[in-house]
């Protein structure tokens, strides 16, 4: 059967054999990033054009539908729009940080598809602490929005980056104490490793009320950290025009909207990876009937189609969010996080330990 | 000098650079970003010597909790624009000459110590070790230091939510109570 995993190793023998080591990887390096480049670029034309779509859906209109077909190239005349607008930079700013906003910003997204498996093999760096170091860069892109915010000598921008930093600093506990609640199922913290143990069914099934439980906590927790509404005070734009974002124009612009459709896809990934087995197909138990069958059956399926597919309909899931639910208020954002999900999300990791001790889980 | 070196070079650069510009630039917000370079810069060491675990701690600890409160703290003082004013000529030459004699005596120190390659096969640090070793009642275990430190950070959070606790009924207080 055909997989990438062959393709990959062909490129690195071939490499190997016709240059030395290191530039080898050098070249290796600039293939990958070319790849990431073009990912991010085909995320961001199909995701925007996704948000359009299914707002449009959730609210009973048409949306874009005249460039291309069906409106299909639209958010490449956008892209054309944005990439030849001017790039304004408000007097009295600190034009270096600036600057430099938008660029941390997308470094931190394009750092955090590092661990991410694509199939089986296609996975950049398979590191011994994958989930960990997801949790830990990614508790840096707060710095980027603050940084935005400040720089722009603006004080809705300022205002802005506040909400945002509070927000993202308060439901990364809740993110962090969801995903170690199935860390305490896995056991490890490599990427490959969670995948591996899915084999046998996916761990919002084996491990089933700590998981869901776990699973709703961390779909709320990251849209929260991902500045989606309900949970987008940070740039409410009834209240603050475009919060952290509002000075800036252009190119500079898109690189925080890009950003912001990267990171959805990423934390996207991660749940499909923790909880849904991210390329592995629909396995399940052996102890079943014809279970082996099945699981020969299901594996005809591509895992790049599995992974897609769970990612996108995570994504879909937060979008219907987006366009479903009303804003909330700061305190009551901080209210659901410190008075409900913290403690939900403790006493979770505690059950999800029990059960892991005596052997209750599948 | 293989790419290895190279490299290492090139991240230790990084690193003093943004970790000088840190201590010399006059607009604060921005030291509190050249902090943050520098101690990504760490981190990116760490990665280098492929100490993973104690890269990825390096970024939660260090870049996304103590940097994002030292930027948080900035927003709340005053002038956060304004340059700071230059510091006086009397407290730079004495500020100097501590720095240059501190760096000396480390200089001093590092030529002087004989570097033992370890006999020990390098150990593979995976997450399990490390929590083994870090509960482990056993000789060289951290269970201790451990339980003690997390009795200060619970005493630090009660100590907070005390200070942060609106007393009902107490005098100037005009904030709603929350339903």
């Amino acid at each position: 059967m055909f997989s990438l995993e062959n393709l990959t190793h062909i490129i690195d023998h071939a490499l190997n054999n016709t240059f030395n080591a290191t530039i080898a990887m050098l070249i290796e390096m600039v293939i990958v990033g070319i790849c990431a480049i073009t990912l991010f670029a085909v995320l961001g034309l199909v995701l925007v054009f996704m948000e359009r779509k299914v707002s449009a859906y959730m609210q009973i209109r048409l949306g874009p539908n005249r460039v291309g077909y069906k409106g299909l190239a639209q958010t490449a005349a956008d892209t054309l729009k944005l990439v030849i607008k001017e790039g304004f930079t408000p007097d009295n700013a600190d034009k270096f940080l600036f600057n430099l906003a938008p660029f941390l910003v997308m470094i931190i997204a394009m750092m955090l598809l590092a661990p991410i498996a694509f199939t089986k093999g296609l996975q950049m760096w398979d590191l011994n602490i994958g989930v960990l170091y997801l949790s830990a860069v990614s508790s840096v892109s707060v710095i980027g929005i603050l940084m935005a915010g400040w720089a722009s000598n603006n004080k809705y921008s300022l205002i802005g980056a506040m909400r945002s930093g509070a927000q993202i600093v308060s439901y990364e506990l809740s993110a962090g104490l969801a995903v170690l609640t199935m860390i305490v199922f896995t056991g490890s913290l490599q990427i490959s490793t969670i995948i591996a143990s899915q084999q046998d069914g996916w761990w919002i099934f084996k491990g089933h009320i700590p998981a869901i439980i776990s699973f709703v906590i961390f779909i709320i927790a990251v849209t929260a950290e991902t500045n989606r509404a309900p949970f987008d005070m940070a740039e409410a734009e009834s209240e603050l025009t475009a919060g952290f974002h509002t000075e800036y124009s252009g190119m500079r612009f898109a690189l925080f909207f890009l950003a912001e459709y990267v990171n959805i896809f990423i934390v996207c990934a991660i749940a499909a990876t923790i909880y849904f087995g991210g390329w592995m197909p629909f396995h399940i138990s052996h102890s079943i009937p014809f279970a082996d069958l099945f699981n020969k059956g299901m594996d005809f399926i591509p895992g790049v189609l599995w992974f897609t597919g769970k990612t996108f309909a995570l994504i879909f899931l937060i979008m219907w969010f987006r366009w479903t639910f009303p804003r909330l208020r700061i305190d009551q954002l901080l209210n659901l996080e410190w008075k409900y999900l913290l403690p939900i999300g403790m006493f979770n990791l505690l059950l999800a330990t029990a059960i892991a001790i005596l052997g209750w889980y599948f | 000098m293989n790419i290895s070196a190279i490299i290492f070079y090139l991240i230790a650069a990084f690193i003093l650079i943004s970790g000088g510009l840190a201590v010399t630039s006059r607009k604060i917000f921005r030291a509190a970003i050249y902090l943050l370079f520098s101690m990504i810069g760490v981190a990116g060491l760490y990665f280098w010597m492929s100490y993973e675990f104690i890269a990825a701690v390096q970024i939660v600890v260090y870049v996304g909790g103590i940097v994002v409160l030292i930027i948080f703290s900035i927003f709340l003082t005053h002038h956060v624009g304004s340059e700071m004013e230059a510091p006086n000529r009397m407290r730079l030459g004495f500020s100097f000459l501590a720095v240059l004699f501190a760096f000396a005596f480390c200089i001093v120190t590092i030529l002087k110590n004989e570097f033992v390659p370890g006999l020990a096969a390098p150990v593979d640090l995976t997450v399990e070790r490390i929590g083994t070793q870090m509960l482990s009642l056993t000789e060289h275990g951290y269970i201790l230091p451990f339980e003690v430190v997390s009795m200060l950070l619970l005493a630090a959070m009660i100590g907070c939510i005390v200070i942060a606790l609106k007393i009902p009924g107490a005098t100037g207080s005009t904030t709603q109570a929350q339903s």
